[in-house]
Formats: structure tokens, C-alpha cells, sequence
């Protein structure tokens, strides 16, 4: 209960002084903070600081901050210098926040490879005319991660200084190869024991192998189920064709097994757009709801030249994607403005570097690129990848982004590698022609895997690149959704804090 | 509201080379009661008094206690009537006085630490007065001991308690040594924590639950340096926020809305998102028109219902950063309902009151109400709702 002394008799009103009196900076001058800018539409500009925020403000505005002229009066004035775009006289603490912000977005880097993802076995029962890696056989000595292939891998694994380590069992179908991963995650909590990580597994799989002792391991071990699913029934089967034409039903009885055993959230799906799904984004959506799913990451297919190799399949364009990922994009909002929440990952992602001061480490979009740092491939006869494209390039007959092999190389030899370096280094967008100056750019990613692939060089050329145009015009696509509603707004305010 | 402080008391017995006396009452009645060390029976007609026991009596039973005591009493004020057992008070003996420290039924007791401050808030609640006040914190150190120790939470406020320097680590640690139990909540401008010295003196304390609540006005200095009539405010209390999260400190930040902020609000909330998202609450605060608000009325007050847009979009968009966010002293009916769920009764209870208008209103018992202080100037735009849903 606080004491209240005998009400004290005012100083005059005088004694308080005006706004003016508190102001160092009325005579107009200010130093710009590092920022860039890109076009809107006709009238408006982006603007965005050095660690991702942004600014919309009107022509005049940007042409008025640049020269120095931008009164102190005027309203966007208060708006940039709060923002981080200028500083004037009168406060000091924006570059110390920068300064912060700049070490936050960066910290992961420090931490390096957190995601080791195994290729226990190239062979799958199914024949996806989108996967460029599968093998249909029963040759397991051909295609399938030895024991000792694995126990070097994981011995690189626990040299990553990352204190949050997880191993993702991938394919092929890996369930093909059950006993290597019951050996490697015992191998893993074994050592763990004195390495004391933070470690997780997950399994990527289509489900259809799913057995009761599966599910026993996992549970035991907690390890996380990641599957595929493509939309309904038909464009699923479609895509995904196996022998008895049932991928849809096992997936979905799978779904439903993963769940009872492992819990509601112990299973996470991905889907790839295909040419069929393209029509159809607002059926996807609503086959996820169905099965309980409460996210969604539209994914494109990677448009290497390679990636398609049926009539069946052929390749869409960057703006016939781009249709599809908005038609989605808009159809969730609208779902979610009737009440019933829902995300669209890739946007959520993107939205975490807008709104916040965060990373969230997608590889795709870092800077300098998450290849190997970000995650590494561990293949099934043992060559190192900097990520899963490239080895999917290396099965193309293309081993530019091999770092080497668990048998030959040591750690230091494979991450010193010029297979790894080199890329990072020269695709690092702060330095890359047009990236550098790109408003997009704290928002974005290097991506060398895709652009020597698309054009022979890890850094490519940015206005042919579809890369940078799917990018840009999700940048965009976002900031004027943002920009036009309220319920959006908030909406992916929630979505990028997520 | 309950007379806390009063000079018009009469005191006698007590030793006499005491400035005052710290006290905790026990309850008398008709049997006799030990008292312990620092208490004072707390006695009416027919309590039984040992000899020698130090007593309160309010007035009205004067006649009938007084006879029978030949200890230290103090006769208070009637209006004094709402003390009960567990109560801490402190007694003038220079100045004959009485002060109500603690109240042990009350949610909301806080001790002011001193009046002096580094700031002169356009609205401050409690002007500072450039004096030498230390025998406040004198009496604060003699009253924590007393305090009951399942008391859930007691305030600091000013003045500017870090003004205190060592004496503030004192009070914390010793809150912590005697009340282990009892949250901390100080309101402090945080300047001094700039110092990463002392923001790590305050830190190695280890006190399991103590929260700092300091301002931010504005994401703009001189505006923020305006508010608080002190150059250079801002960026140390920034400064200071950030030292003393390094060191793993709560810390709440109160932003008062008024006239001369209230635009701002969005681009302040957008800046404590991005700058400052490790902050453990953000409360949006009502205008108190009382102390230096009264004298700046025109420069400070608007119609809440005049700033329910900004005010909206500033708590929605802390609210979907994951910032623990609340209103506290508007009345619903000036608030949007979409942030309807962060408003917060927070008026105490002695400051609270409602409008004719309020009549039949369905939200009321989560209203914030009004502050009793509040008479001066109120929303335009107060009525009963009606339903609680749309």
C-alpha cells in the first residue's frame, strides 16, 4: 500500500520545457543507416535496413531521405529513424540495436551443421516420375548404407560444434533399410551420453512399409515421422505411383498409425507440385485439413534441367507456379479469417526474417548459403554432399558439391573442401552482382546448388534466374498483403513468430 | 478511499530517542495476548491489555481502553478502523503521526523508497520532491521483517529507487532473505542500469522472483526525453533494458498513453517487437489524472476512444510477437474488442470506482474502471455494453 505524501504544491507549468528543448536534431541533419531499396508499384518503395526491417514509404519520401533533405517534421520521418533507417543527433542507441540485431540473425552461424540427413538406402518401391535418385531393385550390397559407412558419418556428425544435432534417416525409402537406422540411433544415444547434445531423428518416409516395430522403435527412441503427401487421392496416386496404385491409402492408414502411437504432432508432411496439382492448390489445402495437418509448405518442384524425365511430367514456369502458390496463399488467409487457423511454412519463414529479429535457418534462404553448414548429406556409399540437390546432381554424373568420402576423408578435409568453400563464398549475396543491392536481400538466399545447376556458376544471373523471380515476387506478394489488411497483418505477424 | 497516513494521532510511552516506530498489530481480544518483538496490540472495549503491552486504540474507544493501559499507545483516527492483524504501520514519535505500510488482506501493497528522481514526468503520479528522504528506506528495513511471509507480492516505486544506489540492493536482498515467497515488482526508469556494473550488482542478488518495470514513452528520443523532461533518457534507458537482460533479468516495460504519445504507439510496439522481444511484458497503461497530469491536463489528455485504433494495432501486434501484453486502467467500452482478452483489472482497489453510466453493463466486472483520481477528466464515450460476445 503505498504511502501517499500530502499532496505537494505544483511547480509552475513553466518549469516543464517543450518537445523543442529536448530536440538535437531540429536543425534537419541526419547520417543515413545502411539500407537498400526496390520499387513497390508506381508510386511506393521498399526500403529495408541491414537486418531486415522494412519501411513502405511514397517516392518522394525515399528521393527526400537519400538527399538528405527529409524534415524532421515530416511523419515518416520518426517512423525511419525509429526503424533504424537514419540517425540524428539526438540518439545514439541505434547502432548498438543494429549491432544486437546483426548478432542475432547470425548466431546460428556459430552453432554450423545442425542437420545430418542419412541415405540409408537408394531403393524405393516407389517410381516418382519427380525423384531423380530412386532405384527400383532388391541389389541391397549396391544400394544401401553399410554399417560401417554409417559409424563414419556419425563420427562426423558428433564433430559438428552444433549443441542441437538431427539426424534425418532419408532415401530412397529408408524403411528398406530398418536395421541401419535401429543400429545408428542406438550407436547416436550412445555417445550422446558424453557428448551431451541436444539430439533428435526423424524419419523421412512414404509409410507404406510402416510396421508395428517401426513404430515401437520410434516411440521408444522419440523420433519423428516426416511423410508425403501430395493432395487427394488422385493427384497423390498420380504422382506417386507404386505397385497396386495404393501410395494415398497407405500413406493416410500410416497418418493414422503414427499418431495413435506417437502422438498428434510426431508426424509432418511434405508435398511436391506437380504439373496436375497445379489447378487444384485449394483441394490440397483442404486434404491436409482433413488429415489434421495444421501447415502446409508449397513446394516447387526444382527445375533443373533433369528433374522431369517423363512425358507424363512436364515442367511448368516460374509464373505458372507462382498463380498456384498465390491462389493458396490466399485461400489459407481467407481460411483463417473464417476462424479456422492453418500456415503456409515458406511464407511463415520468410515472414520470421521480415518481422523479426530472427533467422530461421531455412536452407534455402541463408546467406551465405546453408549448404553444409546448414545441413550435410551423408550418402549411402559414403560421399559427403553439401545437401540433398547436390546429390542429386552427383547421381546426374555431376560431383561439383561432393566434399569427399567418410572413407577417405577426414573432417577437416571435407569441410574445408573447395566443393564446400568455394560456393559459400562466392554465392554470399552481400557481394553477389545485383544481390547486393537488392531490397530482398536480407530476406533471401544463395542457393549455389540451384544456380550451377540452371547455369553452370554458383552465382548465376539474377534476371534470368527463376530462382530470384519466384522469390521476388513472394517478397512482394507478402508485403502487399501485409500492407492491405488489418487480419492479414496480424495474421502473419503470428505466422513469422511462430 | 482509506485514510493511509494521518497526523492527527497522539502518541505516548514510546522511547523517546526514536525519529518513529515500526510495528506490526496483532488482533487483542478478551483473553490476553503475547505480543512479540516490534508489535502492537491491536486493542478496542474489550480487549484484554497485560501491563505494559504497546497498544493502537482509535479514537472512539479511547474512553474505554485508555484507562486500563499504562504502556506505549497510540490513539488514532476512527477512519483508521480497516487495520487488522498481520497490518504494518509506522509511528511519528518526532512528529506524532501514523502510516499504514502494509496491509495484509490487500493485493497491492508497496513501499515508496524515496520522493527525489532523476525524471519529471509530464504526468507523474507522485512528483518528486528534491529532499532527503532516507529515512524512508530506514523504515522499509525494519517493516520487511514484519511482513507476513505468505504475502504474494509487495511493490517498489519513487521517486526513482535505483536513485538508492547500495540501499535499493539492500532492500532486494533483504525482501529475498525474509520474504523468499513474495514477488517484487520495482518501478524504476532504468537509467542507472546503464551502468552494466550495477545492472550486475542487481543481478548477483539472485532474488527467485523480481520484476523491473520501466518505461518507454516512445520509440522516438526526444519524444521519450520530452515525456520525461530529461535529455538523454532514452537511449540510457534502452541501454539499460538491454544490460540487464543480458544478465537474465525480468523486466516489464509501461508505456502511459496520452496525447503526446498515442500516434506513436504502433511504430513503439513494431520497435519493442524487433529491439527489445526479450522483455517479459509490455503493459499499456491509462492515463492517471493525478500529481503533474492535473497541471499538464491540456497538453496530455485525449479520449481513449480517440486512440482505440492505435491502440488496437499496438497490443495485437505484441500480442502476435508472443509479447506477454495487457492494458490496464481504460474501461472496456472506450477498447477494442478484439484485445478485449489483454485488458486487465489493474486499478487497486482503493482507486477504483465506476460511472452511473456503467449501470447494467455486462463487462463489468472485467472493467478496468476508474481511478478515483479520475475525476477531472473521463471518456466521452463511456456506456453500458451489452452483450460480452459481438
Amino acid at each position: 500500500m503505498r504511502w501517499r505524501s500530502p499532496e505537494p504544491a505544483f511547480r509552475e507549468v513553466s518549469k516543464f520545457q517543450s518537445l523543442a528543448d529536448y530536440d538535437s536534431a531540429l536543425d534537419g541533419q541526419y547520417q543515413l543507416l545502411p539500407f537498400k531499396f526496390t520499387p513497390l508499384d508506381a508510386e511506393r518503395y521498399v526500403l529495408t535496413n541491414m537486418v531486415g526491417e522494412y519501411a513502405i514509404v511514397g517516392r518522394d519520401v525515399a528521393h527526400a531521405l537519400a538527399r538528405h533533405t527529409l524534415l524532421p517534421t515530416h511523419p515518416d520521418y520518426a517512423r525511419l529513424k525509429s526503424r533504424h533507417f537514419l540517425k540524428d543527433a539526438d540518439s545514439h542507441v541505434a547502432v548498438d540495436l543494429l549491432a544486437l540485431k546483426t548478432r542475432t540473425r547470425y548466431s546460428r552461424l556459430a552453432n554450423f551443421t545442425g542437420l545430418h540427413i542419412f541415405v540409408v538406402s537408394l531403393r524405393c518401391e516407389h517410381s516418382c516420375p519427380y525423384c531423380q535418385v530412386s532405384r527400383q531393385s532388391d541389389d541391397r550390397v549396391a544400394f544401401d548404407m553399410s554399417l560401417d559407412t554409417a559409424s563414419k558419418a556419425l563420427d562426423l556428425v558428433f564433430r559438428s560444434p552444433s549443441p542441437a544435432l538431427k539426424i534425418e534417416f532419408q532415401g530412397g525409402e529408408p524403411l528398406l533399410n530398418f536395421p541401419l537406422i535401429k543400429k545408428t540411433v542406438e550407436a547416436a544415444e550412445e555417445r550422446n551420453k558424453v557428448a551431451q547434445r541436444d539430439l533428435q531423428f526423424v524419419i523421412t518416409t512414404n509409410l507404406a512399409l510402416l510396421s508395428d516395430e517401426v513404430l515401437e522403435f520410434c516411440k521408444a527412441h522419440q523420433i519423428q515421422i516426416s511423410t508425403s503427401l501430395d493432395g487427394p487421392a488422385d493427384l497423390h496416386n498420380k504422382n506417386r505411383p507404386r505397385p497396386g496404385r495404393d501410395s494415398y491409402e497407405r500413406t493416410i492408414e500410416g497418418i493414422t498409425r503414427v499418431r495413435e502411437a506417437l502422438g498428434a504432432n510426431a508426424i509432418s508432411a511434405l508435398m511436391t507440385t506437380t504439373r496436375a496439382s497445379l489447378d487444384r492448390v485449394r483441394e490440397i489445402v483442404d486434404e491436409y485439413l482433413r488429415q489434421g495437418f495444421q501447415h502446409i509448405f508449397f513446394r516447387s518442384l526444382s527445375p533443373y534441367g533433369f528433374a522431369i524425365k517423363t512425358k507424363t511430367y512436364t515442367a511448368y514456369d516460374t509464373s505458372e507456379w507462382l498463380a498456384f502458390y498465390f491462389e493458396g496463399l490466399d485461400y489459407i488467409i481467407e481460411l483463417n479469417r473464417q476462424g479456422q487457423p492453418f500456415t503456409e511454412t515458406y511464407a511463415a519463414t520468410i515472414l520470421t526474417k521480415m518481422l523479426t529479429p530472427f533467422d530461421t535457418g531455412y536452407v534455402d534462404l541463408t546467406s551465405p548459403a546453408g549448404i553444409g553448414i546448414g545441413g550435410v548429406v551423408y550418402n549411402y556409399d559414403g560421399d559427403v554432399h553439401v545437401s540433398d540437390e547436390s546429390r542429386m546432381l552427383a547421381e546426374m554424373g555431376d560431383k561439383t558439391f561432393c566434399m569427399g568420402n567418410v572413407h577417405h576423408h577426414s573432417y577437416e578435409d571435407l569441410f574445408l573442401s573447395d566443393a564446400l568453400l568455394a560456393p559459400l563464398e562466392e554465392s554470399f549475396l552481400a557481394s553477389a552482382p545485383m544481390c547486393s543491392d537488392c531490397a530482398f536481400e536480407p530476406y533471401c538466399g544463395a542457393d549455389p546448388v540451384y544456380h550451377y545447376a540452371t547455369t553452370g556458376d554458383f552465382v548465376g544471373r539474377k534476371p534470368t534466374s527463376g530462382f530470384c523471380e519466384k522469390n521476388m515476387a513472394i517478397f512482394k506478394g507478402l508485403i502487399q498483403r501485409m500492407e492491405g489488411d488489418v487480419f492479414t497483418r496480424s495474421l502473419f505477424r503470428r505466422w513469422a513468430a511462430r | 478511499m482509506l485514510t493511509l497516513a494521518s497526523r492527527n494521532v497522539r502518541a505516548t510511552g514510546f522511547p523517546g530517542d526514536r525519529r518513529s516506530v515500526v510495528a506490526r498489530l496483532r488482533q487483542g481480544n478478551s483473553e490476553p495476548v503475547e505480543l512479540g518483538s516490534g508489535e502492537l496490540l491491536l486493542a478496542t472495549s474489550e480487549t484484554a491489555v497485560l501491563p505494559g503491552q504497546p497498544v493502537l486504540i482509535l479514537e472512539r474507544d479511547q474512553a474505554a481502553v485508555a484507562p486500563r493501559t499504562i504502556g506505549p499507545a497510540v490513539i488514532a483516527p476512527d477512519a483508521f478502523e480497516y487495520l487488522q492483524d498481520g497490518d504494518v504501520v509506522s509511528i511519528g514519535l518526532v512528529r506524532p503521526g501514523l502510516r499504514t505500510l502494509y496491509r495484509r488482506s490487500s493485493p497491492h501493497n508497496s513501499f515508496l523508497l524515496t520522493e527525489r528522481c532523476n525524471h519529471y514526468c509530464l504526468m507523474c503520479s507522485q512528483p518528486p520532491k528534491d529532499i532527503n528522504d532516507d529515512w524512508l528506506v530506514d523504515e522499509i528495513l525494519e517493516a520487511i521483517p514484519l511482513i507476513a511471509k505468505e504475502t504474494g507480492e509487495i511493490g517498489f516505486t519513487g521517486g526513482e529507487p535505483t536513485l538508492l544506489g547500495d540501499r535499493l540492493l539492500r532492500l532486494v536482498s533483504d525482501m529475498k532473505a525474509h520474504l523468499p515467497n513474495t514477488a517484487l515488482h520495482i518501478l524504476s526508469n532504468g537509467r542507472r542500469f546503464n551502468d552494466a556494473g550495477f545492472a550486475g550488482a542487481y543481478a548477483a542478488i539472485q532474488h527467485p522472483d523480481v520484476m523491473l518495470g520501466i518505461p518507454i514513452y516512445s520509440s522516438v528520443s526526444q519524444v521519450h526525453d520530452y515525456v520525461v523532461q530529461s535529455d538523454g533518457a532514452f537511449d540510457e534507458t534502452v541501454r539499460g533494458i538491454l544490460n540487464l537482460k543480458a544478465y537474465g533479468q525480468r523486466v516489464e516495460i509501461r508505456v502511459v498513453i496520452h496525447r503526446q504519445n498515442y500516434r506513436d504507439l504502433p511504430m513503439l510496439a513494431n520497435f519493442i517487437a524487433r529491439n527489445l522481444t526479450f522483455v517479459d511484458h509490455v503493459a499499456l497503461m491509462g492515463l492517471e489524472m493525478t500529481g503533474f497530469a492535473k497541471a499538464n491536463i491540456e497538453t496530455l489528455w485525449i479520449d481513449p476512444a480517440n486512440y482505440r485504433e492505435e491502440l488496437r494495432e499496438a497490443a495485437s501486434l505484441l500480442d502476435d510477437h508472443g509479447l506477454r501484453t495487457s492494458i490496464y486502467n481504460h474501461q472496456l467500452c472506450t477498447v477494442d474488442r478484439a484485445v478485449w482478452p489483454l485488458a486487465v483489472r489493474s486499478i487497486s482497489d482503493w482507486k477504483n470506482e465506476y460511472e452511473p453510466e456503467c449501470e447494467g453493463c455486462a463487462v463489468r466486472d472485467r472493467c478496468g474502471g476508474f481511478f478515483a483520481t479520475g475525476r477531472l477528466r473521463r471518456s466521452n464515450h463511456i456506456r453500458a455494453i451489452e452483450t460480452e460476445t459481438h
